[in-house]
């Protein structure tokens, strides 16, 4: 099988016959992740030509403190996307568990890290709310958690009385996340490197492991993944509730990011984890698409916001300019998803 | 070893380098299996015996009830009344993976493959194989090198010379090469019987012919082989022997040199019997 020979005239002929658009079609749909890279390559040169603070060692530190959060969110919405799903709860259960946590730690209330596990098992309770209400009742995940929104948004609100709890309230615990370390110029907080795990233990659950492979297998082809013996319905439960803890883990680093749990905190962080998603080539059909492209996709929104207000561009700018990068990824999706032997 | 009867067989109807498949005793049986819909009788006491080595075909006309036979004997539908034996053993499958679990393996018609996933992830969909060690047991990882050099070896033991790269997506091969991916993971795992679902249905002259050959392949390496189609020359070129079912029933088991095509549709239509054509 490894000699030559036995290659079929078919094969030849496929491979004599690519122009060079259907090659880059070819490399698009093995890699999805390459033309956000080089989107975000672009920027950076642009960004460095026309900004000489941009390209600096403090601006990037700040650039990647400013992207932790988001980036830590499109984990979880990369692995319902994935499965052909959409998570519009994302914000509301991160602020949710925030509160909780706050709330829970207030003026040593509680002791800090029985705050953050409460905290967290809140949020990985919603999001097992999510995968129940998906995969028992089998109602869209759209509607399912257009709801949910609207409910865990209240319940925080309603928990918190709408009050901030500033970090001085907190146990150290609760803020670390914030604090970092500086190579130089150069400052890291926990968070980032939080969020840096996040993805390394999530791409490889998602591409080393059966549990991973089912992700994109149910979210691909769901019927005939059941028929191969696929455990489907547990699987989706799984990636719902595996979301909302880490949504769980983003409301600790926001924590320590903002200084302070705040109710009303990324207002937009439902359209920026899925922006993050989307521009990072994950197909919103399912199936398709890697973490390395979310964490792009996060590092590029971000890269545009950053770099246009340094430029001291309005951030209107930003916003058309997010707009038009998701609809043509969208393009770009639908176009790989055509690609022939 | 198994005290179920036999079904009658036409021995000279079979000609003399395949007759010695039908030495031993049956691998699965089926007997007067009933099922009903509401009102609507699917099957009205129809018997099968499969033997290992040969391929039986099963036609017959829409709604006649083949696809509900086939999907008694794999699991997707439990049968009402009858009893269905697997090497003398009864067995009550409930739900498809009841079957598989059994050695029972299906290839259905749409397939159930992952247009996404590669050819080697696809063949070992549902059983994946880890590591050896603390990465296996620990950490969950899969065995992708192995599971893709074993995936190369089931592909090519069918005989398949157009797949070569076992990490290509399915969803860039033809028709018959996704057909060929369905049916090597079947002949992968299915370690008794394996039921093919119109698998030339969707497919031109030359990929229906690698497809047939697959079939005799399978055939060959020991396995129970049924086929179901609606392509009596395919039909007519590769079984041993043609299950016919007729409203529900079975109309008469014939071979391919006891009876002509033009016989077999008349005997899958009412116009004949087995016996007036014989």
């Amino acid at each position: 099988m490894s000699s030559t020979s036995t290659t079929s005239a078919a094969a030849e002929f496929s491979r004599r016959r690519q122009t060079p658009l259907q090659q880059v079609q070819h490399q698009l749909h093995g890699r999805p992740w390459l033309s956000p890279l080089f989107l975000l390559l672009v920027a950076f040169v642009a960004f460095f030509i026309s900004t000489p603070t941009f390209l600096t060692p403090s601006s990037m530190g700040i650039l990647l403190q400013q992207t932790a959060v988001v980036a830590a969110l499109a984990v979880g919405q990369t692995l319902i996307i994935l499965t052909a799903g959409i998570d519009l709860s994302v914000g509301a259960v991160m602020v949710l568990s925030m509160m909780v946590m706050a709330s829970l730690a207030q003026d040593g209330g509680m002791p800090g890290l029985l705050a953050l596990i409460i905290g967290v098992a809140f949020a990985t309770i919603a999001g097992l709310l999510n995968g129940i209400l998906v995969t028992r009742i089998n109602l869209p995940p759209f509607i399912v958690t257009l709801g949910t929104l609207s409910i865990f948004t209240a319940i925080a609100l309603l928990y918190s009385g709408g009050a901030s709890i500033q970090a001085s309230h907190l146990p150290r615990l609760l803020n670390v996340l914030g604090e970092g370390f500086g190579i130089g110029a150069f400052r890291l907080t926990w968070g980032i490197v939080v969020v840096v795990l996040i993805y390394a233990v999530m791409a490889f659950v998602l591409s080393q492991t059966a549990w991973g492979r089912y992700v994109y297998a149910v979210g691909d082809d769901a019927e005939s993944a059941r028929l191969s013996g696929v455990p489907s319905r547990r699987i989706l439960l799984g990636v719902y509730t595996v979301a909302g803890l880490i949504y769980g883990i983003a409301a600790w680093i926001l924590i320590g990011r903002a200084g302070a749990a705040t109710p009303n905190a990324i207002p937009d962080a439902n359209l920026a984890s899925i922006t993050a998603v989307v521009i990072g080539g994950t197909s919103l059909f399912g199936g398709r698409g890697r973490l390395i492209g979310t964490l792009i996709g996060a590092l590029i929104v971000q890269t545009f916001a950053f770099g246009l207000s340094q430029l001291g561009v309005d951030q209107q700018w930003r916003v058309l300019a997010t707009g038009v990068l998701v609809i043509i990824a969208v393009a770009i999706d639908q176009w790989i998803r055509k690609v022939k032997a | 070893m198994s005290t179920i009867e036999r079904l009658p067989l036409t021995h000279d109807a079979i000609p003399d380098d395949r007759r010695h498949i039908y030495d031993a005793d049956p691998v699965l049986t089926a007997r007067d299996i009933g099922i009903s819909f509401g009102r609507v009788i699917g099957l009205d006491g129809v018997s099968l015996d499969l033997y290992k080595g040969e391929v039986l075909a099963v036609i017959g006309d829409n709604g006649a009830g083949k696809s509900t036979l086939i999907k008694c004997l794999t699991g997707a539908y439990l049968p009402d009344s009858g009893a269905i034996h697997l090497e003398g053993k009864r067995v009550h499958f409930r739900r498809p993976q009841d079957a598989r679990d059994a050695g029972i393996e299906t290839v259905y018609q749409q397939l159930a493959v992952i247009p996404a996933l590669d050819i080697a992830s696809n063949l070992y969909l549902g059983r994946e194989e880890r590591r050896s060690g603390i990465l296996g047991s620990v950490f969950r990882m899969l065995d992708k090198g192995g599971m893709e050099k074993r995936a190369g070896q089931s592909v090519q033991d069918l005989g398949i010379q157009t797949i070569q790269n076992m990490s290509q997506a399915v969803e860039t091969l033809s028709g018959g090469q996704r057909q060929a991916v369905a049916v090597a993971r079947a002949a992968a795992f299915g370690s008794k019987v394996v039921v093919l679902d119109e698998p030339t249905a969707a497919l031109g002259v030359k990929e229906s012919g690698m497809v047939l050959q697959m079939v005799k392949q399978l055939r060959d390496s020991g396995l129970a082989v049924i086929l179901i189609s609606h392509n009596m020359p395919h039909v007519w070129e590769v079984a041993d022997r043609i299950h016919i079912q007729r409203l529900g029933g079975c109309a008469g088991v014939i071979t391919p040199t006891s009876h002509d095509m033009g016989e077999g549709v008349a005997i899958m239509t009412g116009a004949k019997t087995v016996e007036d054509a014989a």
